[in-house]
């Protein structure tokens, strides 16, 4: 069974608007935590501190109810610089690097020091609006995606639906919360809070199909630059979520910032699903019978 | 300084890639209430089923009580749903809309439809009230009861867990077979031992067919099997094991002759049901929070070029 997901502009007629998103260029982020701030603020979030928790410079440890943004912090020994197997084009690329912002090395110690804000991915296959029994999950003019507080009712179905781990339960509140990516304040033509905030243009927020063409830009840049292992994430249609409103450039596999690495929305499997379901009513109701009217005389 | 090179979580017995060791997904807030509700689901259910063709089979005495089981079981479960809510008060949200791609959705509705129809065929049970909506309400509770049993474990594995979505062709018959052995459980208590015949071929059948199911399951699970086998779940299923062995032996060896007897048996039995539903539960808390669980095998299907395209370099 799929869904046909992708027709949601249609239901918002003259109202519908381009698809808008994050690009969320990691190889430029100094882990400034100003995303993570700028969203609380902006959204009046409750505080999530985790105190020192020995993972790098994180404090808040993932996405959830009260952190919308996350920025992970990851240290690496690599070998500092142009990586292993570089070709000399490459490694003569390398007195460029500095200038085009991939320099996040410790230079001397060979400390590599990754960093990446994290979001909501706002899936076009969102799985946690498919399953979301209230319909307090619903798909914005914008393509994002956003839980109504007024609807939720805390069943908390898309927490375990959502691949990524976004959606979590607000303790003593409730219901569950995740980024918005600032409904509001698209609505009043500004950027999200976060992106705003963003010094270094880490985050970039714009038209979806804007953004895309802008990311293979910058891997192309990257690549000739050396960095073999940067990667594009979700940056187009063909994966397992059917595109995402928001996409990342990174600099190792995603699993080593808590991404995982083949994400797929549960519902497509919701054919075989239901029919097992079926098939073992089926089942059942043969059983019962075999039981009430199978016995001797 | 520490040094995280990101290594340490397992698949397969190799280590694998993560952050901080930290879980990829989260951690299913659903609380007690939830795996209750699957056992107590599947027990209505399914008993409704029982019951209408004990009538159509002419056995009043056990018809009668398998419909009261019916009634209560169906009157319990709602409570137990509500409760569990992290907003108790917006209950009548889910009956907002219909939603085929949301299992508790449609669950939602079966359970309301289901509820009403045992409320009404027990009451005229034993008052003789509603004669005439008694004879839609029967066969209508009785087939609501199918999906009913079934649905729950359709919802479980409609989600990100690893081991409840890999199980998503074996569970519905684990939860088919486990609320055939409930309903028969329940009416070996609730029914005199001359009446009782049908109850005691279901619950051994049952206690058989759950057996394979759950063995064929774990099998084809291969390594996502593993949160079955360890932590509570692990203790669970091995006290759901233990509960329904004895239970079927004692209900084989003295069922038929001690009302007594067929009870005890019956509660071993209605015992293991439910230790299977919280086996369930749990090895799904365990994989989704355990990271090796979730990236293993999703790093190994890229590897093997059966990714879904996420990456791209
Ligand atoms: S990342 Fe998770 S919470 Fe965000 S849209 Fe996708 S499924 Fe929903």
């Amino acid at each position: 069974m799929t869904l046909d997901v992708r027709q949601w502009s249609a239901t918002y007629g003259a109202d519908s608007k381009p698809r808008m998103g994050f690009f969320t260029d990691t190889s430029i982020c100094i882990g400034c935590k100003a995303c993570e701030v700028a969203c609380k603020e902006w959204n009046q979030i409750p505080t999530s501190i985790q105190g020192f928790t020995g993972n790098s410079y994180d404090n808040t440890i993932a996405l959830g109810a009260n952190t919308w943004r996350h920025v992970a912090f990851v240290e690496q020994r690599l070998p500092a610089g142009v990586e292993e197997g570089a070709s000399p084009v490459e490694a003569s690329a390398r007195a460029q690097a500095i200038n085009w912002g991939v320099q996040t090395y410790q230079e001397g110690d060979g400390l590599r020091w990754l960093m990446a804000s994290d979001v909501c991915k706002h899936c076009t296959e969102a799985a946690c609006l498919e399953v979301c029994p209230t319909g307090a999950l619903f798909r914005t003019e914008f393509g994002t995606v956003v839980v109504q507080e007024d609807v939720c009712n805390g069943c908390g179905y898309c927490v375990a639906a959502c691949p990524f781990g976004v959606l979590d339960q607000r303790e003593d509140d409730g219901r569950v919360w995740k980024c918005t990516l600032c409904y509001d304040r698209l609505k009043d033509g500004l950027e999200p809070a976060c992106a705003k905030a963003c010094p270094t243009d880490s985050i970039q927020f714009g038209e979806l199909a804007e953004l895309r063409s802008r990311a293979e830009r910058r891997l192309d840049q990257l690549q000739s630059a050396g960095q073999r292992r940067a990667q594009l994430y979700l940056a187009d249609d063909e994966n397992g979520v059917g595109g995402a409103g928001a996409f990342f450039l990174l600099l190792d596999d995603p699993e080593v910032y808590g991404l995982p690495p083949d994400p797929v929305d549960t519902t497509r499997d919701l054919g075989s699903i239901w029919g097992a379901t079926a098939a073992a009513g089926a089942a059942l109701a043969l059983g019962l019978a075999a039981a009430v009217f199978g016995g001797r005389g | 300084m520490s040094v995280d090179d990101g290594r340490a979580a397992t698949w397969e017995g190799n280590p694998v890639r993560s952050y901080h060791e930290q879980p990829v997904l989260k951690k299913p807030i659903w609380t007690w209430e939830i795996p209750t509700y699957f056992f107590t689901g599947g027990l209505g259910g399914a008993s409704a089923g029982l019951a209408q063709l004990a009538e159509l089979q002419g056995n009043g005495v056990l018809a009668r009580r398998a419909w009261t089981t019916a009634a209560a079981a169906a009157a319990v479960s709602p409570t137990l749903l509500i409760s569990d809510l992290g907003r108790p008060k917006r209950f009548l949200n889910m009956l907002r809309m219909f939603k085929v791609s949301s299992p508790m959705s449609v669950g939602s509705w079966i359970l309301v439809a289901a509820g009403t129809c045992n409320a009404t065929v027990t009451l005229n049970a034993w008052t003789g009230a509603l004669p005439r909506l008694r004879q839609i309400a029967a066969p209508a509770g009785a087939l609501l009861g199918l999906p009913m049993s079934t649905y729950t474990a359709a919802l479980v594995a409609n989600t990100a867990v690893p081991a409840w979505h890999e199980a998503r062709r074996e569970l519905p018959f684990v939860f088919a077979s486990g609320a055939a052995l409930s309903a028969g459980a329940a009416a070996l208590i609730t029914t005199p031992p001359a009446y009782a015949a049908p109850a005691r071929r279901l619950a051994l059948g049952a206690v058989v067919c759950e057996m394979v199911s759950s063995m064929m399951m774990e099998h084809r699970l291969g390594e996502h099997a593993r949160p079955y086998k360890e932590g509570l779940a692990g203790k669970l299923g091995w006290a759901r094991r233990l509960s329904m062995v004895a239970g079927a032996a004692m209900l084989h060896r003295r069922g038929e002759s001690s009302h007594l007897a067929a009870a005890g048996a019956g509660s071993m039995l209605l015992a293991g049901a439910l230790a299977k539903r919280w086996q369930v539960f749990r090895a799904g808390v365990q994989s989704a929070t355990d990271p090796g669980n979730v990236i293993g095998p999703q790093r190994a299907a890229v590897e093997r070029g059966e990714g879904h395209g996420a990456v791209r370099r």
